[in-house]
């Protein structure tokens, strides 16, 4: 082996830094899925019947289903009886303020680099902390309060805002859409809620900080969010979970509902745990996230960082539904180790004059597999519509994947429509030039990465810019204790 | 002690010998000009001074400082003062040139044990060295080299090494591709730069850049050797005649140092 190729598995092969476990007290069930299961979650979360009813509707739809097998992964057969689906930490009293939390929660979270004091405000975020079944606080809901935002747990919406969740809840993606949404309406327990009424730009960054901490457990939390016209709302999460031999499943669920000339920005940066060198262990992340545009000239945004999962599999979506919408897809996916991710986008377009774009950089390392997969259709009634696409891919070392796989459906003959694809692999060149400047192969392939990643990482919030770059960096370098 | 000395010097590269035995002697303060044909071994000569890994040292030393600068990391001969101006700088995507010389310089001082430059101490440091240059600001958040001109990539060299001061400086045909004005700029600011502390290297294919960098030592390298060493003059000498009676010199037995 070349010293070269040495230094790219060095770097490729870092450790994971969130691999802790906290010891909170935990209250959970045993494992196992039956429509027993699922009643305790709703009544557990003293949930209205017509919930209880159509998590159970959806549940006897997922036993009809099979899982999805077209993806370009390879996917160990999942035993859904060898899941505890909730799991929550004690007390499970209602918490009146943050003095309340458990102190090792908040420890939890420091320890994360989230705080979730009130000092937050400085930042101008606030933050929804779900530690592996339930919401555990959120922040700043006051202020929030005070223009009309609602932002809190699911659950909470679910009891103070039922008309709303009522209304939304499933309206993207229905519960029977596919086998693992199917599996998340039955069983979801937490995520996060936010609704911006007409005209409302939410001052601050909305944040959901998710994190996976009991062994054995699933993650099935579901978001809506619901942006009324004329709104905007800028949102992110975040995602780590302990480092554990076992695969931990992660089935979300996310519906974005847009209405006139209403923006929401979603970003993401997932770094669930990704397994450890042998490919042992690791977080499957089927994830489910659909937007509609349904108002007109409304806009939705997915920028996605993604760089941990065993197993990625995820299609951050838009329905450009009203007429002049847009939607975007920035997506920056980093595989390393024997890490597998399958992802994209879907770009429905069905209003006239709509637009989309999408940006995905994909960077694949040790012996990892890539894969870009996009959907761009072009509807019959969706005249004038534009969509580029621009599909990059970068590979570290000789014994990684990178794969492309763009669809196109395309029956309005006005459409206009880009793709442009490129794969290469960091130059020599390029090396050698950062390291006669001082800089050891690490940090400029790191530097190399965080360029090649530019384009979407600039679309990101400031704050969570920096994070993410130093995420990408981190993930690479062998420098990680 | 010399800055560098290179003693008996032989490099390959796939198996093929280009290095056959070079000696070379730079002090402090020197510039020293390396003159010869197409494929005498003079952008091998640059690449093994940084440290170029696809070169193989069979034989002979490098001192610098009096250090074995062989056993050196490209990224460690650079921190401790070598700097080659490519002859191709690369693209680097995504990557502005500010953030760029951020990085190196960081690394340089870290290497010296002082702390990173704070960003407004950063940003006066570029600004002077862009004038160096004439360089405007707005190339700083270019990303490096990309879309540049032939010229703009020659003179962010520079900017590069007026930025991060190294003790030798070594230009492997940084004229090539440049107009007369361009030249000049760069020219002037290497004689900027050039002061009792440091050292160039001049690699060179044509005499026109000696005649705004005045050099201590012209050298002839041919075939993988310095088969002759003079004054500035020589380069004039080399402008007017050619290689081929130096070829001719050699193979009549004649002295090798005029």
């Amino acid at each position: 082996m070349s010293k070269d190729d040495k230094i790219i598995q060095e770097v490729a092969g870092s450790e994971y830094k969130y691999g802790w476990v906290s010891d909170l007290d935990e209250d959970r069930i045993a494992p196992g899925l039956s429509e027993e299961t699922i009643r305790f979650i709703s009544a557990k979360k003293e949930e209205p019947e017509w919930l209880l009813e159509w998590r159970l509707k959806a549940y006897r739809q997922w036993l009809k289903m099979t899982p999805p097998a077209w993806q370009n992964l390879d996917i160990p057969p999942i035993d859904f009886q060898a899941i505890s689906y909730y799991a929550a930490p004690k007390p499970k009293k209602k918490l009146e303020s943050l003095d309340e939390v458990d102190p090792d929660l908040l420890a939890t979270f420091e320890k994360l680099g989230i705080s979730l004091e009130e000092q937050k405000r400085l930042t101008g975020v606030a933050v929804d902390a779900v530690i592996d079944s339930v919401s555990v606080t959120t922040t700043f809901k006051e202020k929030l309060g005070e223009l009309g935002v609602i932002f809190c747990s699911m659950s909470e919406a679910v009891r103070e805002h039922p008309e709303l969740v009522k209304k939304y809840l499933g309206r993207v993606v229905p519960p029977t859409d596919n086998f693992y949404a199917a599996l998340n309406s039955a069983v979801f327990s937490d995520g996060s809620f936010a609704y911006i009424p007409k005209g409302v730009r939410c001052p601050m960054e909305l944040s959901t900080y998710f994190r996976i901490n009991a062994a054995g457990t699933g993650q099935f939390e579901r978001t809506l969010i619901v942006a009324e016209e004329g709104s905007y709302v800028s949102y992110l999460e975040g995602c780590t979970a302990p480092q554990r031999d076992e695969n931990q499943l992660h089935a979300a669920v996310v519906e974005l509902i847009a209405f006139d000339d209403a923006e929401i920005k979603y970003s993401t940066v997932q770094n669930w745990y990704p397994g450890d060198k042998n490919g042992v262990g690791g977080v499957y992340n089927f994830v489910t996230k659909r937007g509609i545009c349904e108002g007109r000239r409304s806009k939705i945004s997915w920028t996605q960082v993604e760089t941990g999962s065993a197993i990625t599999w995820k299609y951050p979506s838009c329905i450009l539904k009203g007429d002049d919408s847009i939607g975007e897809f920035y997506s920056v996916a980093l595989t390393r180790n024997r890490q597998q991710a399958d992802t994209g986008t879907k770009m429905i377009h069905l209003g006239k004059n709509t637009r989309s774009r999408i940006i995905s950089k994909g960077i694949s390392a040790g012996q990892s597999q890539n894969s870009y997969r996009g959907l761009v259709s072009i509807n019959k009634g969706a005249e004038n519509a534009r969509n580029y696409s621009q599909c990059d891919s970068l590979l570290l070392g000789d014994r990684c994947g990178a794969h492309t796989f763009p669809y196109l459906d395309c029956s309005n003959p006005t459409a206009q429509i880009e793709h442009e694809a490129t794969t290469s692999k960091i130059g020599e060149d390029v090396l050698f030039y950062c390291r006669q400047r001082g800089m050891d192969e690490e940090e400029a392939t790191a530097l190399i990465i965080n360029g090649f990643s530019r384009e979407v990482l600039k679309k990101l919030p400031m704050e969570f810019a920096v994070e993410a770059q130093k995420l990408l960096a981190i993930s690479l370098e062998g420098s990680v204790g | 002690m010399a800055l560098l000395e290179i003693k008996d010097l032989y490099a390959s590269i796939d198996g093929n010998e280009i290095l056959k035995g070079v000696n070379l002697k730079v002090n402090k303060g020197e510039i020293h000009a390396i003159m010869g044909p197409n494929g005498s071994g003079k952008s091998t000569l640059a690449s093994v001074i940084a440290g170029r890994e696809e070169y193989e040292v069979t034989k002979g030393s490098v001192l610098f400082e009096g250090k074995d600068l062989l056993a050196l990391a490209p990224e460690e001969r650079a921190r401790e003062g070598i700097f080659l101006a490519f002859q191709y700088p690369v693209e680097i995507p995504g990557v502005s040139t500010a953030n760029f010389i951020k990085a190196s310089v960081n690394e340089i001082r870290k290497h010296r044990g002082e702390e990173p430059l704070d960003a407004a101490s950063m940003m006066r440091l570029m600004k002077e060295k862009l004038a160096l240059v004439e360089m405007d600001k707005s190339f700083l958040s270019r990303s490096v080299n990309e879309g540049f001109s032939g010229g703009e990539k020659k003179r962010n060299e520079i900017f590069q090494m007026a930025v991060m001061q190294p003790k030798l400086a070594v230009l492997d045909e940084t004229d090539s591709g440049l107009d007369i004005d361009a030249l000049k700029i760069v020219a002037n600011g290497v004689n900027k730069l050039h002061n009792e502390e440091n050292a160039f290297l001049v690699i060179t294919h044509y005499q026109r850049l000696l005649d705004y960098i005045v050099p201590d030592k012209v050298h002839v390298l041919l075939n993988g050797r310095i088969v002759k060493s003079g004054g500035k003059e020589l380069a004039l000498d080399l402008e007017e005649r050619g290689y081929d009676w130096i070829k001719e010199e050699l193979e009549a037995g004649a002295p090798q140092n005029s």
